[in-house]
C-alpha cells in the first residue's frame, strides 16, 4: 500500500527529466551531433570516459613532460627564462642543447643533498608520530558504539575543512615565547623564562603531525571496522591475552591500513612549504622551500624543474606503495 | 574490558583535544581587545569591524569565492564521468593511466603541481600567442583550471566509492527494459550519488579556497586569492584581524559541514526506505 501512495511522486520526477531528455531529442543539433558521433564510433561511454582523460593529460601529464624538458635546459635572461631545447639553424638543422648541469649542480651543491636528507627524515619521523597517535585514535573509534562512530568519525574529518593555513597559524599563536603554552606553564611558575619553540624542528614536527593526523586516522579506521571480531574472539577464547591477540591478530591484519596511511602522511610531508616556512628556524632546509626559493627569489626556472623532477623520483616508491596498499583495501572490501 | 574502555576514552579524549584546541585557541583570541593577540586584554568585537573595512582582504575573499564555486562545479562534473567511467565500465583500455592520474594528484607535493602548472601554461600562452594572437592572462583562468585538477581527484575517489559500494542491478535492470543509457544515468545513477555528489562539491570548494601554494605558482599579477593575503600578512607574525577572519571561515564550513551532513544522512535514510520498499513490494 505505501509503496503505491509513493508511486506518483516518483513518476513526477521522472516525468520532469522525461521532458529534458524530449526536449533535446527535438532540438535538430542534438540528433545530428547524435548522428554524426554514432557513424564516427564515439558513443556515450566513450566521450564520459574522453572527457575527464583529455583533462588529465592535457593537465596533469604534459606539465611534467614539460618539468622534465625545462631541467635540461639552460637558464637565460628572458621570457620565458630558459633556452629551447632544440633550435632550428637556416631552418633545416636541428640543435640539440640538452644540459645535465641543473642536476650537476644539485650534486655538487650539499645544500641540496642536506635538503633532500633532511625533508626525508622530517617527514619520516612525522609519520611515526602521526602513526603512534592515530592508531590508538582509529582503533578507540572503531570499537566505539555504532551510534558514536559517525559523530567521532565527522570530528576526525572537521578539522580536515577548515583552512589548513589558518590551523597552521593558530600554532604560531599556541608555541611563541609568549604564546598559550608559556604563558601557562609561566602562570603556573613551573619555568621562569619562556621555552623558544617556535622556529624550531619541533614545530615543524607539531605543524606537520597535527596537519596529516586524520589523514592517518581515516584509511586505519576504514581498515579497523571491517576487521572480523570474530578471529579476536576465538583468539581470547582460546586463551590468548589482549596484547598478544592485538600483535598477532589486529596488527598484522591492519597493515594495509598502516601503509596507506603512512604514505599519505609522509608523501605530502616530504615537499611540504607552508609549515616549515610558518613556523620553522628560517634556515631549516626542506625540499619544497628550496624549490619555492629557487623559483620565486632566484627566478632560476631550470633548476626549479631540476628539484621537482628530483623530489618526484624520490616519491615514486612511496606512491607505489600507496597504490598497492589501496588495491589491497579494495580487494578486502569486496570479500 | 573496564580497563580498556579508559584507555579508549583517554585516546580519544587527548586525540581530539590535540586536533581541537589550536581552532579554540583562534576563536577565543579573535575577541580578544589586545593587538599583542596571545595577551588577554578584555573582550572586543574590534576586529570583525576592522576586517569588513579592510579592501584587501574583503576582495580577496570576494576572488577565492568565484574561483572556488567555479573550480567545485566543474569538478564535480569532470569527477562524476571519471568516477562513472572506473566504477561502471569495467576493463577499458588506458583505465590504469586514469586510475593513476585521478589519484595521483592527492599526494603529489603542491610545489611539484603548482610549477608543472605554470611551466605549461607558459607554453599554452606562447603557443596560443603565435597561433591565434590570444592572451593566456594568468589569474582567475589559470587559477580555475589548475584547482579543478586538483580537486577532481577528489570527487572522483567519492564519486567511484559511492559506486562500487552500490550495486548495479537497478541501472541494468532499467537497460533490460530498454532505457537509453543517458536517461538511465540521469533518473537512476545521478539521484543515487547525488549525496557524493554534494560533499564533492563542498570539499572542492574548501581545498580552492584554501589553496595556497598552487595558487601562488598560477597566479599573475593583480591576481590575489585570500589564502595569498593572508600569507603574507602571516609571515610577519599573528596578527588580530586574521583570526577573525579565521573565526567566520571556521563558523561557515562548520554550518555548511554539518548541513551536508544533514541533508546526506536523510538522503541515505529515504534511499534505504525506498530499497526496503521495493523488496517488500516483490
Amino acid at each position: 500500500m505505501s509503496a503505491r501512495a509513493e508511486a506518483p511522486r516518483r513518476h513526477r520526477h521522472s516525468a520532469g527529466v522525461q521532458l529534458i531528455l524530449d526536449f533535446l531529442n527535438r532540438l535538430p543539433p542534438y540528433r545530428w551531433t547524435q548522428s554524426r558521433l554514432v557513424r564516427w564510433g564515439i558513443t556515450g561511454r566513450t566521450a564520459v570516459t574522453a572527457i575527464p582523460y583529455l583533462w588529465l593529460l592535457l593537465f596533469f601529464l604534459v606539465p611534467f613532460i614539460i618539468v622534465l624538458k625545462i631541467a635540461f635546459s639552460e637558464a637565460r635572461i628572458g621570457m620565458p627564462p630558459y633556452a629551447p631545447l632544440l633550435t632550428w639553424i637556416d631552418g633545416s638543422v636541428a640543435q640539440v642543447n640538452l644540459q645535465l648541469k641543473n642536476f650537476a649542480n644539485m650534486f655538487q651543491d650539499s645544500l641540496y643533498a642536506k635538503a633532500y636528507l633532511n625533508s626525508i627524515k622530517v617527514a619520516a619521523v612525522s609519520t611515526l608520530f602521526c602513526l603512534l597517535i592515530g592508531y590508538p585514535m582509529a582503533y578507540a573509534i572503531a570499537r566505539a558504539e555504532s551510534k558514536w562512530r559517525h559523530i567521532l568519525l565527522m570530528l576526525v574529518i572537521l578539522p580536515f575543512w577548515t583552512s589548513f593555513l589558518l590551523r597552521v597559524y593558530a600554532w604560531i599563536g599556541i608555541l611563541k615565547n609568549n604564546g598559550l603554552i608559556n604563558n601557562f606553564l609561566m602562570w603556573t611558575g613551573l619555568i621562569d623564562e619562556p621555552i623558544v619553540m617556535l622556529q624550531t624542528d619541533f614545530a615543524i614536527y607539531v605543524g606537520i603531525v597535527y596537519s596529516y593526523l586524520p589523514f592517518m586516522i581515516l584509511p586505519l579506521y576504514s581498515n579497523l571496522e571491517k576487521m572480523d571480531l570474530t578471529l579476536l574472539e576465538a583468539a581470547a577464547d582460546l586463551g590468548a591475552r589482549p596484547f598478544k591477540t592485538f600483535m598477532t591478530i589486529t596488527l598484522p591484519l591492519s597493515l594495509p591500513g598502516i601503509i596507506a596511511g603512512s604514505m599519505l602522511v609522509f608523501i605530502p610531508a616530504v615537499g611540504e612549504f607552508v609549515i616549515p616556512e610558518l613556523l620553522g628556524p628560517s634556515d631549516s632546509l626542506m625540499i619544497g622551500k628550496v624549490l619555492w626559493q629557487v623559483f620565486f627569489t632566484k627566478r632560476d626556472w631550470p633548476a626549479a624543474s631540476a628539484v621537482a623532477i628530483a623530489l618526484l623520483l624520490l616519491l615514486v616508491i612511496p606512491i607505489v606503495l600507496l597504490q598497492r596498499a589501496q588495491a589491497a583495501e579494495a580487494r578486502g572490501a569486496h570479500r | 574490558m573496564k580497563q580498556s574502555s579508559t584507555f579508549r576514552l583517554s585516546v580519544l579524549v587527548f586525540g581530539f583535544a590535540f586536533l581541537y584546541i589550536p581552532i579554540l585557541s583562534l576563536i577565543v583570541y579573535s575577541f580578544n581587545k589586545s593587538r599583542l593577540v596571545t595577551v588577554w586584554g578584555g573582550f572586543s568585537t574590534q576586529w570583525y569591524g576592522r576586517l569588513l573595512d579592510n579592501r584587501q582582504i574583503l576582495d580577496a575573499a570576494w576572488l577565492s569565492v568565484k574561483i572556488a564555486a567555479t573550480n567545485a562545479t566543474g569538478a564535480v562534473i569532470l569527477g562524476t564521468l571519471a568516477g562513472l567511467a572506473l566504477a561502471r565500465f569495467g576493463r577499458f583500455r588506458g583505465r590504469t593511466l586514469l586510475s593513476g592520474m585521478t589519484t595521483a594528484p592527492l599526494v603529489m607535493p603542491e610545489v611539484i603541481t603548482g610549477l608543472s602548472l605554470l611551466m605549461l601554461f607558459v607554453v599554452l600562452d606562447s603557443a596560443l600567442k603565435q597561433a591565434f594572437g590570444w592572451n593566456l592572462e594568468r589569474g582567475f583562468t589559470t587559477i580555475t583550471i589548475a584547482h579543478i585538477t586538483l580537486t577532481l581527484a577528489y570527487v572522483t575517489v567519492i564519486v567511484q566509492s559511492r559506486l562500487s559500494s552500490l550495486d548495479d542491478s537497478l541501472e541494468e535492470a532499467a537497460m533490460d527494459l530498454g532505457a537509453r543509457p543517458a536517461k538511465i544515468f540521469f533518473v537512476i545513477t545521478l539521484p543515487i550519488i547525488a549525496p557524493a555528489l554534494v560533499s564533492g562539491w563542498l570539499l572542492a570548494f574548501t581545498i580552492s579556497l584554501d589553496d595556497l601554494v598552487i595558487t601562488s605558482f598560477v597566479s599573475g599579477p593583480g591576481a590575489s586569492t585570500l589564502p595569498m593575503v593572508i600569507f603574507s600578512k602571516v609571515r610577519l607574525g599573528v596578527s588580530p584581524d586574521i583570526n577573525a577572519l579565521a573565526t567566520i571561515i571556521v563558523l561557515l564550513v562548520t554550518i555548511g559541514v554539518i548541513a551536508a551532513g544533514i541533508f546526506m544522512a536523510r538522503q541515505e535514510k529515504r534511499r534505504q526506505r525506498d530499497m526496503q520498499m521495493a523488496a517488500a513490494a516483490k
